[in-house]
């Protein structure tokens, strides 16, 4: 008999520990294998279905003529019964004396693989059903490797339909052999195999006395036998910044970072890092609403920190603590990748990134190789990214990220990638890549090698029209966080423009502030259209200085990344940049830092001797 | 971690999600004891501070108590208030009570269509006024694109399938057959224009969680849940016409805790009180379908 007890309802022990340990379990496997008979059975046998609902289904399935089977327990939907196999996850309820179980039924249509993906990456265990007849199938090897690929290291083999292949040992040991050899290759060495025959409950929760050659656990016996992931408390401590809170309105002055601690343990005092910015500050405290003020917070906790000093930093930013092991910060990543879009990944378009609480704009720039999931063998020179591959590519992010690496703290190394709205691929950083290949460069060096221009060479500009050309940039910070100080800086940006014209200056300003929506905090429909409209910019900036204009424009929360891209765009050519107010800028030296107690007069006055200083205007007459 | 502290979390996480990526949100609170508690959840997510609007769909069949008791916390607490009503169907009598149609047709009008007309800004808001403590109508008709709900994976079939964020079209439909993947902590926050996510940060949560937590947390819940001397109490609230108190003598919140705790509703559905449920062979889902809550 099997040794473990599923607690019926009537027992009084059942709800007697109310919130103790919680296992979430995924059920995967290729289409009809059985998954749904399994779950059906298995909470039909642990007691936990509601009165009349196996009596309520048989009499359904007598009227229309259909065989009684327990996968329709989980068809809770009815137009999931009228197609007969599972399209979504589903999850049930059942516990035993050990612990809770969420159980997870995942899909094994290759339509639905999007789903199954879902349920999986929830789970921190997994069963996965093989139909012990028809044998080892496309998506029983596409599960494996999708379970991998999302962490999950716990694996049951669940060898169904026992019954139909007479019990017998041979076909069983068969698929243990070549799935177990399978699944070592993906890294899950512990992978264990069960017989099983679900819809007469053989093996799962009791013992089938046809398997007198099985010694292995029960199904159920296994669920108590998985482990739960080890803490995440003890790694270095990371910290996803998703938002920065000031409910000033109601009075309430304090500035809080808010986030969930994804590794390690957050406890006030210590000197923390944002990245990728790099800015530091300590931990002032733990702020939580009713009651003290917590001494620590663990991996998972939902909290928030007021810091000090108050700097200020930005939701996306990933918090560390200074002299542990430090994140990679960069914009090249070496991934793995599952692709679930309908259209392929390809390169040349912009894709939303979403790693940690950062989002940034990203994109392919080489496919490594496609790995064909069911075979594991490579498929070398794909030039894009079907829908359910399996590939191993560089991506660039428009702006560096913070990360780790899967091998090192898997839980910041896991990303997705939207496309046209919708989470289209989910993968894991690799390492970061170092080969230097960057799409934004690639892309001025070609601009650069396909442009003919005329006669008039730079000299002969600057001699005619008695300046060079510059790229003027006003940084200041963002209307969310100083909507007067951006208006001023543009309305200083526009004086400036109009000074310099009236002494004969070449000049035009334009700012497309209007079309970032909030430069410094874009929403989530922004992210991408704010590197497009950037690098519009910059080319736009790159033909203007090129012609010889000063060409002057404004970006409120501007910082050292958005600077490097134009500097890069406007190449040849220069930048000239003017900080009014708290900027955002750590390595970038402003060429004018302007003061407060600036007049505008004044602050005309110092621009314009920069310029001079710098030599855009070698005589100084203005 | 201990589990009531992990849903927290989570919901918390989710909950501050929805307010990073959505311009225009807002929470429905049916004055239920999970949107009660899921307004809890939001006040310890801000710090103390609601920062969306509460909107309330007021059938004008709520058992009175639900109102005086909604108005009551809204003052305390100082939420923004939203009430919004199918005027029309009920200026011609149109309801179950009133006689002029079933109990499915009453839902899908007093709830599902003022729901969704409400939240579109088609229809006529009302908002507290906190300094008359009156409902005025509100000059804001923007529409809400991000909708938070307190719907639990556990209460019904149809709700088990649902995602933590779920895209409704245009006409709020819910396509159960096509829904985005969730993977780790990433959830659907990007959306077309005319659509809206419905973000349901207790799905992870259980009648008996609900209760060890508004124990846990000392929420101020509506006495309507605790039996007040005629051995009967609220396990489900709704209209009045269609709400049958169960057979219980749980008169304080630690009460509930232990009879939940004694499996003595294992085999009753929570909303088997709520007659609508039966209408539609149990599923409730065309109305899902449709927007209901």
């Amino acid at each position: 008999m099997t040794n473990v007890n599923v607690l019926q309802k009537t027992d009084a022990a059942f709800f007697a520990v109310p919130t103790g340990e919680h296992l979430e379990v995924v059920v995967a496997g290729h289409v009809d294998h059985g998954k749904s008979t399994v779950i059906g059975r298995l909470l039909a046998d642990a007691g936990v279905l509601p009165e009349g609902k196996i009596e309520r289904i048989r009499a359904q399935c007598e009227r229309n003529a259909r065989p009684f089977e327990y996968a329709f327990l989980l068809d809770a939907l009815k137009n999931e019964q009228a197609q007969g196999i599972t399209i979504d996850t589903a999850r049930c309820f059942f516990r035993t004396e050990k612990r809770h179980y969420v159980i997870r039924d995942a899909p094994g249509h290759i339509e639905f693989l999007k789903n199954m993906v879902t349920g999986a990456a929830g789970s921190e265990a997994a069963l996965l059903v093989i139909d012990a007849r028809e044998g080892i199938r496309e998506n029983s090897r596409r599960h494996g490797y999708l379970l991998s690929l999302l962490g999950l290291r716990q694996l049951a083999v669940v060898v169904n339909k026992m019954d139909l292949v007479d019990f017998d040992e041979d076909a069983f040991l068969a698929i243990e052999k070549e799935f177990g050899a399978f699944l070592t290759r993906l890294g899950i060495a512990e992978a264990v195999f069960i017989p099983v025959c679900a819809q007469q409950g053989g093996n799962l929760v009791r013992r089938a006395p046809e398997t007198p050659w099985y010694n292995g656990n029960t199904v159920l016996e296994q669920l108590d036998a998985f482990r739960k992931p080890e803490d995440e408390s003890a790694r270095p401590f990371r910290l996803p910044v998703q938002d920065i809170y000031k409910f000033t309105e109601q009075g309430d002055d304090r500035r809080i970072v808010a986030g969930t601690v994804e590794t390690g343990t957050l406890r006030p005092g210590g000197s923390v890092c944002f990245l990728p910015s790099g800015k530091t500050a300590r931990i002032r405290r733990i702020e939580r609403f009713g009651g003290d003020s917590p001494e620590s917070a663990g991996a998972g906790e939902a909290t928030g920190v007021t810091l000090d000093p108050e700097i200020y930093v930005k939701p996306g930013e990933l918090m560390v603590r200074e002299g542990e092991a430090a994140p990679h910060v960069g914009n090249l990543l070496r991934v793995n990748l599952f692709w679930m879009g309908i259209a392929p990944l390809i390169t040349g378009k912009r894709y939303k990134l979403k790693l940690g609480a950062a989002r940034v704009a990203a994109e392919l720039v080489e496919i490594r190789h496609v790995l064909d999931a069911t075979e594991l063998t490579t498929v070398a020179d794909k030039a894009q990214v079907e829908r359910h591959d399996v590939a191993e590519c560089v991506l660039e992010t428009l702006r560096p990220v913070a990360f780790d690496t899967a091998d090192v703290n898997p839980a910041l190394s896991r990303f997705v990638l939207v496309d046209d709205f919708e989470i289209a691929g989910c993968g894991v950083v690799l390492a970061p890549d170092e080969s230097g290949a960057s799409v934004l460069r690639e892309r001025v060096k070609r601009r650069e090698f396909s442009w003919e221009t005329g006669a008039i060479t730079r000299d002969l500009r600057i001699a005619g029209y008695g300046h060079a050309g510059k790229f003027i940039i006003f940084v200041c910070p963002g209307p969310s966080r100083d909507r007067q100080g951006t208006e001023t800086a543009s309305e200083l940006a526009k004086a400036l423009e109009r000074r310099l014209f009236a002494t004969h200056k070449h000049t035009y300003y334009m700012s497309i502030r209007n079309v970032f929506g909030d430069f410094e905090s874009p929403g989530a429909d922004e992210v991408v259209g704010r590197e497009e409209h950037l690098l519009q910019l910059g080319q736009l900036a790159r033909v203007m200085t090129d012609s010889g204009l000063l060409f002057i424009t404004v970006l409120p929360g501007a910082d050292d990344t958005d600077l490097a891209k134009l500097r890069l765009l406007n190449e040849p050519n220069e930048l000239f940049v003017v900080a009014a107010g708290e900027c955002d800028l750590a390595e970038i030296r402003p060429d004018v830092t302007l003061r407060d107690s600036d007049s505008e007069e004044d602050a005309i006055q110092r621009i314009t001797q920069g310029l001079n200083a710098r030599n855009v205007i070698p005589d100084y007459s203005i | 971690m201990e589990r009531l502290q992990q849903l927290e979390s989570k919901s918390i996480h989710l909950l501050r999600e929805a307010y990073r990526d959505f311009k225009s949100l807002c929470m429905l609170w049916s004055i239920g004891k999970d949107s009660t508690v899921l307004l809890w959840l939001a006040r310890k997510a801000f710090f103390g501070h609601v920062p969306f609007p509460m909107v309330h769909i007021d059938t004008s069949f709520k058992i009175p108590e639900m109102i005086a008791y909604r108005d009551r916390l809204a003052r305390e607490w100082g939420l923004n208030m939203i009430v919004g009503m199918n005027k029309d169907a009920l200026a011609v009598g149109e309801s179950f009570p009133a006689g002029r149609c079933d109990r499915m047709t009453c839902c899908r009008k007093l709830k599902s269509e003022a729901l969704r007309h409400t939240l579109s800004g088609e229809w006529e808001r009302l908002r507290m006024n906190h300094r008359t403590g009156q409902y005025e109508q509100d000059t804001d008709r923007e529409p809400f694109t991000g909708v938070i709900v307190g719907a639990r994976a556990d209460e019904e079939g149809s709700r088990s399938k649902e995602r933590y964020f779920s895209p409704r079209d245009h006409r709020s439909d819910w396509n159960v057959d096509d829904q985005p993947p969730e993977v780790w902590r990433y959830y659907k926050t990007d959306f077309a224009p005319g659509t809206h996510v419905r973000v349901h940060p207790l799905l992870d949560w259980t009648e008996l969680n609900i209760w060890e937590y508004i124990q846990r947390e000392e929420i101020p819940i509506i006495p309507l849940y605790f039996d007040r001397g005629d051995g009967k109490r609220y396990r489900s609230l709704g209209c009045a016409p269609c709400t049958q108190p169960v057979d219980s003598t749980a008169s304080s919140v630690a009460e509930i805790v232990d009879e939940l705790r004694t499996g003595k509703f294992t085999h009753v559905a929570e909303r088997a009180g709520r007659a609508q449920d039966k209408e539609d062979g149990g599923g409730l889902e065309s109305l899902r379908r449709e927007g209901y809550m």
